[in-house]
């Protein structure tokens, strides 16, 4: 498309940031910042069993206590069924999503919510909830995800049958589904191989660490319409899912977004929203919930921990000739781990003739799994570009060399089906191989490494909006949560189409009765999706106000042209008038024709997908076990950089969140199923004295399905970190590390077992 | 003609294990008739959460989406992000 070609005034600038001020002078409204007159507290009660019968809730007492002014439980949801759990076009299952809102008959984890009280102060609410007698019948549960793959595994649903195996089961698993992708022919490729690696792999469940807990302000009206102020992903998400689960018509719920403290995936579903309708409901006055962090890491979902197993084989050039990825994902209390893009992008990178991907989605007693950046490909990738930096060892050849020796590029069919149209990877290797990090000295004790990674990136239902003020300003309007400066891309966008000053735009996020439907904030998507609703938004203001223009010089449209904000003629022969600016047009709409708006919608497609390259240096202390990182540098290929600080921002940030899983980040459970660190005292996420500053390298390569080139650029930072620690600590203290987190306990017992 | 490309598994249960099919069609719905009328059952299997890749490009819920006459055509599980 032509902008891609153009030279740009805004595109790729570093404009200040729209919600920047609010942010550092405490001025932003997120979910808990909303109150209202009247308001009511929401508490929950959980389980503190891992799985249990529910046989009796007594709330008798909870009522007496002063101040509760409602009680709900699972007898206030609507049941769903599961022939009725697929609503729409898309998931959630309905069925579960309600069971795991509020638990019916069983609960399923430590933290699963059984019930909630409204009352006039917190301190009654946590009384009441104290008082609510729930009789339990303790059944046994597993953690473990091979545990409960096991035929003698406590079944956590009599009525789920593994799907995807032949013939079909008549005896009910842990196992919900069985995923296979294949390419080529995987036996003949590893009988043609010269060399062949392989390695069993562990990884833990990791939260998605959002520094904000989940918050919600609903407030139902007598009439039954619902009002709901809450930090998501999505609020349409959010009036989706409470609609579905309640039974309610969907025009009888507003959802206002406030800011959000991040998400990374994990506010892409619901936990407090439908309960606090119930209690407002049942109440008639407007109740506010706030998680705990407590509440945040026993009752809402992590990642899927792992276990897996991974095979490549190759000639001694290093043309790799066959690979198969055997992985089993927790997906927690109800089916739906990432593993079917875990099994899609762990081959990604590579062109590789034989090919055999096999996955398990397994439920266990834990909280179910939700999104987290690049659902299941940091997983699987930690395990296959481990692996490949085992085969470069024995084949002793360069890590990097190995990688382009076998990168996929334009053409390339994958494992999962496709074949590549323009995508970048390459690029990340060559500049990888250039930068002065790879060439670096190291020390004693130190060690480099090198991971790459892939994510497709998203598109989506997306709806904008752009409104030209009477002076001339501009408003651009959208629907969903700017959670990685969407504001500011959007606003650069808007800017470039119309040709005026970037200061003179601004951006908000609409509320789900104020625009059309928007897909939550995901994948990667909004800056590729709602840039081009934006995009196509401004194009049709800018016909608008040429066409204004031609009407009054008296001219054809055609002899009009958008230029620097301002129409002009488009040559002597056109006439020979003043330039009309923007703030001309705008400020006599009256007379021109009426307001000047634009809108978009559609669901875009056609995201072009991402790869990354990392390079990490560490330093291990033979001593403590402990790993500092010395050095990272990540290259990636971003399509076009709309605002380059929110991409570097992005990439760091996907960098630092997957270090933290490498190192330290796990649940911990004991004997009882109870989680026993739910809190950053001991589940410990990355400060800024755990990180070098991180090198963030955009490589363009523009994606042509978009106006400007844009690939979404927020997911695929998140999947090379653990194996290019893991490779760096191999390089330093010759230890493969192939269980997740590598803390210092961990490196100690790996070296002592090498002693 | 358009070539499809399915799946190994799907390919054992609807096609007698054919993994590439030629089909002609003007767009994903046609295509998808035509796949239903020679192996009953397959359309419905590739729309249950499915996304479809045309020429190396993902869409979801993309009946109308036009094919091209030597177009790659690739059903896919559909993908969440984070």
């Amino acid at each position: 498309m032509a902008e891609a070609d153009k030279e740009f005034k805004w595109i790729g600038t570093r404009t200040i940031r729209p919600d920047g001020v609010d942010k550092v002078t405490g001025h932003a409204a997120f979910g808990a910042d909303f109150t209202l007159p009247g308001m009511l507290v929401g508490k929950i009660l959980r389980s503190p069993h891992a799985h249990a019968r529910i046989l009796s809730i007594d709330t008798t007492r909870a009522e007496a206590v002063p101040g509760v002014k409602s009680i709900v439980t699972s007898a206030d949801f609507p049941e769903i069924t599961r022939e009725n759990a697929i609503k729409g076009e898309s998931p959630p299952n309905f069925h579960d999503l309600s069971q795991n809102l509020m638990a019916r008959g069983k609960v399923f984890y430590d933290g699963h919510a059984v019930a909630a009280v409204a009352a006039t102060t917190p301190a009654a609410a946590e009384e009441a909830i104290t008082l609510i007698n729930v009789e339990y019948d303790v059944l046994p549960h597993v953690i473990d995800v091979d545990d409960a793959m096991k035929p003698d595994a406590p079944i956590l649903h009599d009525d789920m049958f593994t799907a995807g195996v032949e013939p079909k089961p008549t005896k009910p698993s842990n196992i919900a589904k069985r995923i296979i992708f294949t390419k080529g022919d995987i036996d003949e490729g590893f009988a043609a191989a010269d060399i062949v690696v392989e390695k069993d792999y562990t990884t833990q469940a990791v939260h998605q660490g959002y520094i904000e807990p989940h918050a919600v302000v609903a407030n139902v009206a007598k009439d039954g319409q619902a009002t709901i102020w809450c930090s998501s992903q999505g609020h349409f998400m959010v009036r989706q899912y409470c609609a579905h689960v309640l039974g309610r018509q969907i025009a009888d719920i507003r959802v206002t977004p406030a800011e959000i403290g991040g998400g990374f995936g994990g506010k892409t579903t619901v936990y407090l929203e439908p309960v606090a309708l119930l209690l407002s409901e049942k109440s008639g006055r407007p109740v506010k919930m706030t998680m705990t962090r407590d509440e945040v890491f026993r009752g809402t979902g992590p990642t899927s921990g792992s276990s897996m197993s991974v095979k490549i084989g190759a000639k001694n050039n290093g043309r790799i000739v066959a690979a198969s990825a055997e992985l089993k994902f927790q997906a927690g209390a109800f089916p739906g781990a990432p593993i079917q893009p875990g099994c899609m992008c762990c081959f990604g990178p590579y062109d590789i003739d034989n090919v055999e991907s096999v996955g398990y989605d397994v439920v266990v007693n834990r909280p179910k799994v939700v999104a987290y950046r690049a659902p299941g490909a940091p997983i699987s990738g930690y395990a296959v570009e481990s692996t490949l930096d085992i085969l470069a060892r024995k084949l002793n050849m360069d890590p990097l060399a190995l990688r382009e020796l076998n990168a996929a590029g334009q053409g390339t069919r994958t494992v999962h089906g496709p074949t590549f149209g323009v995508v970048g990877y390459k690029e990340t290797l060559e500049s990888a191989k250039k930068h002065p990090h790879y060439q670096a000295e190291l020390g004693p004790n130190q060690g480099r490494g090198v991971a790459s990674g892939f994510w497709f990136n998203v598109g989506g239902e997306s709806t904008a909006s752009v409104s030209v003020n009477e002076d001339g300003t501009v408003t651009v309007t959208s629907g969903a949560p700017d959670i990685g400066g969407s504001r500011a891309s959007l606003v650069i966008m808007a800017a470039e189409i119309l040709g005026i000053d970037v200061n003179k735009v601004r951006a908000i996020i609409a509320d789900t009765s104020s625009i059309g439907f928007n897909r939550h904030t995901g994948g990667s998507r909004v800056t590729f999706a709602l840039g081009m609703m934006v995009t196509e938004s401004a194009r049709d203001i800018v016909r608008q106000l040429r066409e204004r223009a031609a009407r009054i010089w008296d001219i054809e449209v055609d002899a009009v042209d958008w230029k620097d904000g301002e129409a002009r003629p488009a040559g002597a022969n056109a006439g020979d008038f003043p330039p009309l600016t923007l703030h001309d047009l705008a400020s006599k709409t009256g007379a021109g024709g009426g307001p000047i708006n634009a809108r978009a919608s559609k669901n875009v497609q056609a995201p072009g997908p991402a790869f990354a390259t990392h390079i990490c240096d560490v330093e291990v202390d033979s001593e403590t076990g402990k790993v500092t990182i010395l050095r990272y540098t990540a290259i990636q290929d971003v399509g076009r950089a709309i605002h380059p600080s929110y991409v570097e921002g992005q990439i760091q940030g996907g960098v630092a969140q997957g270090v933290g899983w490498a190192l330290n980040e796990e649940y911990i459970y004991g004997d009882d199923g109870r989680l026993q660190n739910p809190g950053f005292l001991d589940y410990r996420i990355p400060v800024a004295s755990d990180l070098p500053m991180i090198d963030a390298v955009a490589i363009e390569v523009p994606n042509p399905t978009h106006p400007f080139g844009v690939r979404g650029v927020g997911e695929v930072p998140i999947v090379p970190p653990m194996a290019a620690v893991a490779n760096a600590i191999e390089d330093a203290i010759g230890l493969r590390m192939t269980d997740l987190p590598m803390s210092p306990p961990r490196i100690l017992e790996a070296i002592e077992r090498k002693d | 003609m358009a070539e499809v490309l399915l799946y190994r598994d799907i390919a054992k249960q609807f096609t007698g294990g054919r993994e590439k099919i030629h089909v002609d069609a003007k767009d994903v719905r046609s295509l998808l008739r035509a796949l239903d009328t020679d192996f009953p059952g397959l359309a419905e299997v590739l729309q249950t959460d499915m996304a479809v890749a045309i020429d190396g490009q993902i869409y979801h819920d993309a009946l109308l989406e036009p094919i091209e006459e030597n177009s790659e055509i690739c059903f896919l599980p559909a993908i969440e992000g984070g």
